[in-house]
C-alpha cells in the first residue's frame, strides 16, 4: 500500500512537466519555438525527455512499476476474496458485549428458536447467515465492496491494454481537401500519416469521400465578433466495399464513421483560384491554391508555383508567388491584416519571383513554402520589390512582360483527421467497469453482525446482538439497533434485565 | 444550433444584477457568520470547558495515547446538541448521539445570542444561494445553453456548487455551521474574481463546445469541484484543530486560538467528514474525466492526448486517489493524508486557473483576451 501510494505521487509528479513544456508529438511548432527561445535549457530538457514526456522511458517506468505493484496487490487479494466467499462468515467473538455496537437483554425463550429466528431475520436483511451449534449466529454482508475494489483495479489494466493497443495498431492521418476535390483512404493520399508501431498500411480501408462544400458562420456583433458559431463540411462518401454514395454533414463534434475509421473536421481555410500566364501568354498554372490561416481572422499565407512557365523567348523560367490572403482586408500601421474571418472584402496580396523553383531536384519540398534560393524577386522601376493587392477579377501584370496572374475567385478547403483506433471499445468498457467498481468499493459497507443466545437458569436466555463495521460508519449502529429491536419484539426483555442499546463511537478501524 | 439567436440582453442584464445582489447578501452572511464566532466566545459551552482545563487534560490523555490522537470527551459533550442547526433535539438522528468524541460546541459556543446570529447567517446564505442560482439560471437562459462556457460562467457555477455543498450538508442535518466562515470566504473570493477579472458579456459558444457533452462533462466537474472545495476547507480546519489538540494533550498551553479551535468538532470528526466528502465525490470526478475522454474522442479523434487540461485532470485524479489510499495507510493517516487532500485540491484549482490562463491547449475557451 505504501509503495502504491509513493508511486501514485510519483506518477502525478511525473505528469507535470509534459503540461508545462510543449510536447513534440502534440505541438511540434510550439516545441520548436520553445527550443529557439531557450537554447541553453533545450539540450538538457531533451536529454531528460521533457519534450516527449508521455512516451519517455522514465514515465513508462513509473506507471509500469505502479502496475506491477498493483498486480502484486490484486492477485493475492482476489485469492483471499474467493476464499472469503467460500468460507463461512467468521464466528462470533467470545465477548460480544465488548463490541462498540451491541444490545443485550434477557428473555424467556428457547435458545434454538432465538437463533433460528435471528438467522431468518438476518437473511431477510440479505445477510449471509451461518448458524453455529455453539449458540450463535454469524451474519456478513457487503461483499460487493471488495469485489468492486478488485474490479476497479483490474479494469485499470484494461485501460493500460487499450492504450497500448491504440498506440500499436491505431492510425491517424491528416488531409487537406479543397471544395470539389476527393480523398481516398490510401497511404499516398495523406498529407501527414502517423501509423501505430505495428500498424500496416494494408489496414487502411479504401473508402473515399468528396468535399462537396464547406460553410462557416461567424458572430457578426457583440464582444465575440468574429468567433465562429458553426463549421459544416458537406461530404459525399462511399464505403470501400462499393455500395451507393451517400451525402453527410461533418461538424466539429460530429465525425463521420465509415469502415471502422472516423473522419473528423480539423480546420478550414481559403484557397484563392488563380490563373498564371507566362511570358508567351500560355497558361502556366491554374487552379485553387490552399492558403494556411495564421490567426483567428484567417489572415492566410500561401504560395503559388508555376515551375514550367516560359519567358518571352520561350526559355524555361519558373514563376513563383508568395503572399497573403485576407478575407476581410484591413490596412493597419503594421501592414496588411484581416479584420473578419468571412470573405466580406477579400484581397490577395502577392509578390513574385522567377527562376528555378527547385522542384526537379528530387528533394521533397513543402507545398506551402517557396524555395526562393535560386530565384529572383521581380522589382519595380524604382528598385523596390514588386507586389500588388488583388481583388477577385483583378489581374497582376509582371514587370518586363514576364507574365501575369489573374485572381479568378475563392474556394474553401477543409482539413480532416482520419483516425482508426481498434481499442476504443476496450477503453470505454474498462472505464465503465472502473466507475462501477469504484462506486461499489466506496459506497458498499462491509459489516458483520452476530447474535448469541446463552441459556440461563429457569428457561431464560441472554441475547446479545452486536455488529462490527471496519469502516466505522454510523449506519451499522442503526442496523444493529434495528435488528435488536425486531428480535426483541419476538422475544421481549424481562423486566429486571439489562436491556439497553448501547451506541458508542465505533472504534476507528481502517481497512488495510 | 448554429443559428442560435444572440444573447437576450435583458436576461443577461438580470443575471448580472442577481449576481451583484448575491455577492452583497453573501457578504452580509459572512459578517453574520463572523459575528456568531465573536459572540459565541462567551457562550456557556465555552465557559464550562474553559473552567476546567485540568480536568479535560486529565480525561484526554488516557484515551488512546498510543495513537497520538486525543479524544477530548469532556469538551462540549453536554452541549453537543446546540451544534445541531435546523435539527430540533427531538429528531436527533443516531449520528448526533455519537458525540462523545469531544466535538466542540460549534461556532455559537452555546450562547443563545450567538446561535441566533448564526441562524441569521444561515438564512442569509440560503437567500444568497437562491439569488446566485437565479443569476446562473438567467445567464443560461439568456444564451440558451449551459451557463458554463467561459471562465466567468464556470467560476460562478463552481462557487454556486461550493455554497450549495455547504447548505446541502446543513439541510442534511449535519452540524456544520462552523464551516460557514471559510466557505463563504472562498465563495466571495471566487465570485469577486469572476465579476472583476474574468467577466465577459454573454455570448454564443465556439463550435468546439456545441455538444451535449458540455452539459455532462462540465457539470460533473463543477459539482466535484464544489464538494472537493468543502472537503479541503474541512481538511484545513482538521489540521488546525489537530495541532491544537496535540498541544493540549502534550500539556502545553491552549494558546490564543483556543477560543476558536475549542468550538470546532474533534479532529477525528473533521478527518472523517473530509474523507467522506472526498469519497462521495471521487467517483463523480472519475466520471467527469471519463466523460471528457469520450467527448475528446468524438471531437478530436482520440480519447486521451495529454492536452494540459487532460494532464491536470489526470494529476488531480491521481492525487485524490493517493489521498484515499493514504487515509488507509499506516504512517500516512491523519495529518499527512490531510495535506495530500489539500495538494489534490490545489491541483484542481491550478487545472482551472493555471491551465486556463497560463498554458495554451485545446481547452482554451476561457474567453479572456489573449496577448
Amino acid at each position: 500500500m505504501r509503495t502504491a501510494l509513493v508511486l501514485l505521487l510519483l506518477l502525478a509528479l511525473a505528469a507535470v512537466p509534459g503540461s508545462l513544456v510543449p510536447q513534440e508529438g502534440r505541438q511540434p511548432a510550439q516545441a520548436a519555438d520553445f527550443r529557439r527561445r531557450n537554447p541553453d535549457l533545450a539540450p538538457l530538457l531533451d536529454t531528460l525527455g521533457f519534450f516527449d514526456v508521455y512516451s519517455s522511458p522514465w514515465f513508462a517506468a513509473v506507471y509500469l512499476l505502479l502496475f506491477v505493484s498493483l498486480a502484486g496487490c490484486i492477485v493475492p487479494r482476489t485469492v483471499q476474496y474467493v476464499r472469503t466467499l467460500r468460507a463461512r462468515p467468521p464466528a462470533a467473538p467470545r465477548r460480544l458485549d465488548r463490541l462498540p455496537q451491541h444490545a443485550v437483554w434477557t428473555a424467556s425463550a428457547d435458545r434454538g428458536e432465538v437463533l433460528l429466528t435471528a438467522a431468518d431475520l438476518l437473511r431477510r436483511r440479505r445477510f449471509r447467515a451461518d448458524l453455529d451449534v455453539g449458540g450463535s449466529v454469524a451474519g456478513e454482508k457487503g461483499y460487493l465492496r471488495e469485489a468492486g475494489n478488485l474490479v476497479f483495479h483490474a479494469s485499470l489494466f484494461g485501460l493500460l491494454v487499450a492504450l497500448a493497443v491504440g498506440s500499436l495498431f491505431g492510425t491517424t492521418g491528416q488531409k487537406l481537401v479543397l471544395e470539389g476535390d476527393s480523398f481516398t483512404n490510401t497511404l499516398t493520399q495523406y498529407d501527414d500519416f502517423t501509423p501505430g508501431t505495428l500498424a500496416s498500411a494494408d489496414s487502411l480501408q479504401p473508402f473515399s469521400f468528396q468535399l462537396k462544400g464547406f460553410s462557416a458562420t461567424y458572430q457578426r456583433s457583440g464582444p465575440q465578433r468574429g468567433t465562429a458559431s458553426s463549421f459544416v463540411a458537406r461530404l459525399n462518401y462511399s464505403k470501400s466495399d462499393g455500395g451507393p454514395a451517400r451525402d453527410t454533414l461533418v461538424e466539429v463534434n460530429k465525425p463521420l464513421e465509415v469502415d471502422g475509421a472516423k473522419v473528423f473536421l480539423l480546420g478550414h481555410g481559403y484557397a484563392p483560384v488563380v490563373t498564371v500566364r507566362d511570358g508567351k501568354g500560355d497558361i502556366a498554372w491554374q487552379g485553387p491554391a490552399a492558403f494556411l490561416p495564421q490567426d483567428a481572422n484567417l489572415t492566410s499565407v500561401g504560395v503559388i508555383k508555376a515551375p514550367d512557365a516560359r519567358d518571352r523567348d520561350g526559355k524555361r523560367d519558373g514563376l513563383g508567388f508568395t503572399g497573403l490572403f485576407l478575407p476581410t482586408v484591413q490596412l493597419t500601421q503594421t501592414g496588411w491584416a484581416s479584420s473578419f474571418p468571412a470573405t466580406d472584402d477579400p484581397v490577395l496580396v502577392l509578390t513574385a519571383y522567377h527562376g528555378d523553383l527547385g522542384m526537379d531536384s528530387g528533394r521533397p519540398q513543402n507545398v506551402y513554402q517557396l524555395d526562393s534560393s535560386r530565384m529572383t524577386q521581380f522589382r519595380k522601376a524604382d528598385g523596390s520589390p514588386f507586389a500588388q493587392a488583388l481583388r477577385p477579377g483583378d489581374r497582376m501584370q509582371l514587370p518586363g512582360g514576364a507574365g501575369s496572374l489573374t485572381f479568378d475567385g475563392i474556394k474553401q478547403w477543409a482539413s480532416f483527421q482520419i483516425a482508426r483506433n481498434p481499442s476504443n471499445s476496450t477503453a470505454l468498457w474498462s472505464a465503465v467497469a472502473m466507475g462501477l467498481g469504484l462506486c461499489a468499493s466506496l459506497f458498499v459497507r462491509r459489516r458483520r453482525v452476530w447474535v448469541r443466545a446463552e441459556a440461563m437458569l429457569s428457561g431464560r436466555v441472554r441475547i446479545v446482538v452486536a455488529g462490527l463495521d471496519p469502516g466505522g460508519t454510523d449506519r451499522t449502529a442503526e442496523e444493529v439497533a434495528e435488528l435488536a429491536e425486531e428480535l426483541r419484539e419476538r422475544f421481549p426483555a424481562l423486566k429486571a434485565a439489562e436491556s439497553d442499546v448501547k451506541n458508542l463511537e465505533p472504534l476507528p478501524q481502517e481497512q488495510k | 444550433m448554429s443559428n442560435a439567436p444572440l444573447a437576450d440582453q435583458n436576461l443577461a442584464q438580470l443575471a448580472n444584477w442577481l449576481m451583484y445582489s448575491a455577492i452583497a447578501v453573501y457578504l452580509l452572511a459572512f459578517v453574520a457568520a463572523c459575528a456568531e464566532w465573536a459572540f459565541g466566545s462567551r457562550g456557556p459551552g465555552m465557559r464550562a470547558s474553559a473552567a476546567s482545563p485540568a480536568v479535560r487534560a486529565a480525561q484526554q490523555t488516557p484515551v488512546a495515547p498510543s495513537r497520538g490522537r486525543t479524544r477530548s470527551a469532556a469538551v462540549g459533550g453536554a452541549t453537543g446538541s446546540s451544534t445541531q442547526v435546523l435539527a430540533p433535539p427531538a429528531t436527533a438522528r443516531p449520528e448526533a448521539l455519537v458525540t462523545g468524541t469531544g466535538d466542540g460546541p460549534g461556532a455559537a459556543g452555546g450562547s443563545p445570542r450567538a446561535d441566533l446570529v448564526g441562524r441569521i447567517a444561515v438564512s442569509l446564505t440560503v437567500l444568497a444561494l437562491l439569488l446566485h442560482f437565479g443569476s446562473v439560471l438567467a445567464r443560461g437562459l439568456a444564451v440558451s445553453r449551459p451557463p458554463w462556457g467561459n471562465m466567468y460562467e464556470f467560476s460562478t457555477a463552481f462557487a454556486l456548487m461550493a455554497s450549495a455543498a455547504y447548505v446541502g450538508l446543513l439541510a442534511a442535518r449535519r452540524p456544520v455551521r462552523w464551516l460557514g466562515v471559510p466557505v463563504l470566504f472562498s465563495v466571495l473570493l471566487t465570485l469577486g474574481l469572476a465579476v472583476s477579472v474574468l467577466y465577459v458579456d454573454s455570448a454564443q459558444l465556439v463550435p468546439a463546445l456545441h455538444s451535449y457533452w458540455l452539459w455532462i462533462h462540465v457539470s460533473a466537474a463543477i459539482i466535484s469541484g464544489g464538494v472537493f472545495h468543502t472537503a479541503a476547507v474541512v481538511s484545513i480546519l482538521y489540521l488546525v484543530r489537530d495541532r491544537w489538540e496535540r498541544a493540549v494533550a502534550g500539556g502545553g498551553a491552549e494558546g490564543r486560538g483556543a477560543v476558536l479551535w475549542r468550538r470546532l468538532p474533534s479532529s477525528q470528526t473533521l478527518d472523517k467528514l473530509a474523507y467522506r466528502l472526498t469519497g462521495l465525490v471521487f467517483p463523480l470526478w472519475t466520471f467527469a474525466v471519463i466523460a471528457g475522454a469520450v467527448w475528446a474522442e468524438a471531437a478530436w479523434g482520440r480519447y486521451w492526448g495529454w492536452d494540459p487540461k487532460e494532464t491536470w485532470a489526470f494529476i488531480t485524479w491521481v492525487a485524490y486517489a493517493a489521498y484515499l489510499h493514504a487515509r488507509a495507510t499506516a504512517g500516512w493517516k491523519g495529518r499527512r493524508a490531510a495535506v495530500l487532500g489539500l495538494v489534490a485540491f490545489a491541483t484542481f484549482v491550478f487545472n482551472y486557473y493555471g491551465v486556463n490562463i497560463l498554458i495554451t491547449g485545446l481547452h482554451s475557451y476561457g474567453g479572456l483576451p489573449t496577448n
